[in-house]
């Protein structure tokens, strides 16, 4: 697991049903993406995280591969429809195989 | 004017060096293009791409993409060592087929975004981004 990862996300803690609701999710991560070379000009190896998705009740909202030229601390904003209270689970996919997950519960009213 | 035969295979050369040169970036680009669209031609219009104008820093641009009915975006990056920037998928929670990124460009470019829409057709839409410092190290 890449050091000093550490996910934040903006979701409402309540909506109403059908609701379109904006998320902001940032993840700290250097997103090392193998073109740059260190002092002695040796490549630095490529360590990015390669896959964002959000689920909401386990359907998908949004999947997105990811490559090497998305900025350090990926910033992803989108929207999601709520059609019901439940749980919004992210997942950030490292490329060392380390599963980032975190998740928000909402609720209808 | 006359061409000697040194001159003709000197102009020869240098215009082959030209065509060279990008022909081998644009071909990964096509590439790039081709392996989302599977060669379905690509219609313009239809998909919103904002990106600024001017990027003082390439290592993050904020760019966002919208574009109604479509199923998926794919970004590309004409100027960039690697021409893959991200692959968005919606799902069927995804309120409107949009998101915003933050991306890196090697240098001054062109940006394109490719949506293919729920029946299958293609649309794009280009932006071009002068940055200032480019986002790849070196």
């Amino acid at each position: 697991m890449a050091s000093g990862v550490k996910p934040r996300i903006k979701v409402p803690s309540s909506a109403s049903a059908g609701e379109t609701i904006i998320i902001k999710t940032l993840i700290s991560h250097k997103m090392e993406s193998g073109q740059r070379k260190d002092k002695d000009g040796k490549p630095i190896p490529r360590s990015i995280i390669n896959r964002f998705t959000c689920e909401f009740n386990g359907q998908s909202v949004i999947d997105i591969t990811m490559e090497p030229a998305i900025s350090t601390n990926p910033y992803i904003q989108f929207e999601a429809t709520v059609p019901e209270a439940g749980e919004f689970v992210f997942k950030w996919f490292d490329d060392d195989g380390s599963v980032y997950e975190e998740s928000k519960t909402i609720s209808v009213g | 004017m006359q061409f000697t035969r040194r001159d003709t295979l000197a102009l020869g050369l240098g215009a082959a060096a030209l065509a060279g040169m990008p022909s081998a970036v644009l071909a990964s680009v096509e590439d790039e293009i081709a392996d989302f669209t599977g060669g379905a031609e690509i219609a313009d219009g239809g998909v919103t791409l904002d990106a600024p104008e001017i990027a003082e820093n390439g290592n993050t641009v904020p760019i966002s993409v919208s574009a109604p009915g479509a199923v998926a975006i794919r970004i590309v990056a004409t100027g960039n060592p690697s021409p893959k920037v991200a692959t968005i998928n919606f799902g069927p929670l995804a309120a409107s087929p949009s998101a915003a990124l933050r991306i890196r460009l090697a240098k001054t470019q062109d940006i394109l975004a490719i949506a293919r829409m729920a029946d299958g057709s293609f649309r794009r839409a280009a932006a071009t981004v002068k940055v200032t410092i480019g986002g790849c190290g070196g």
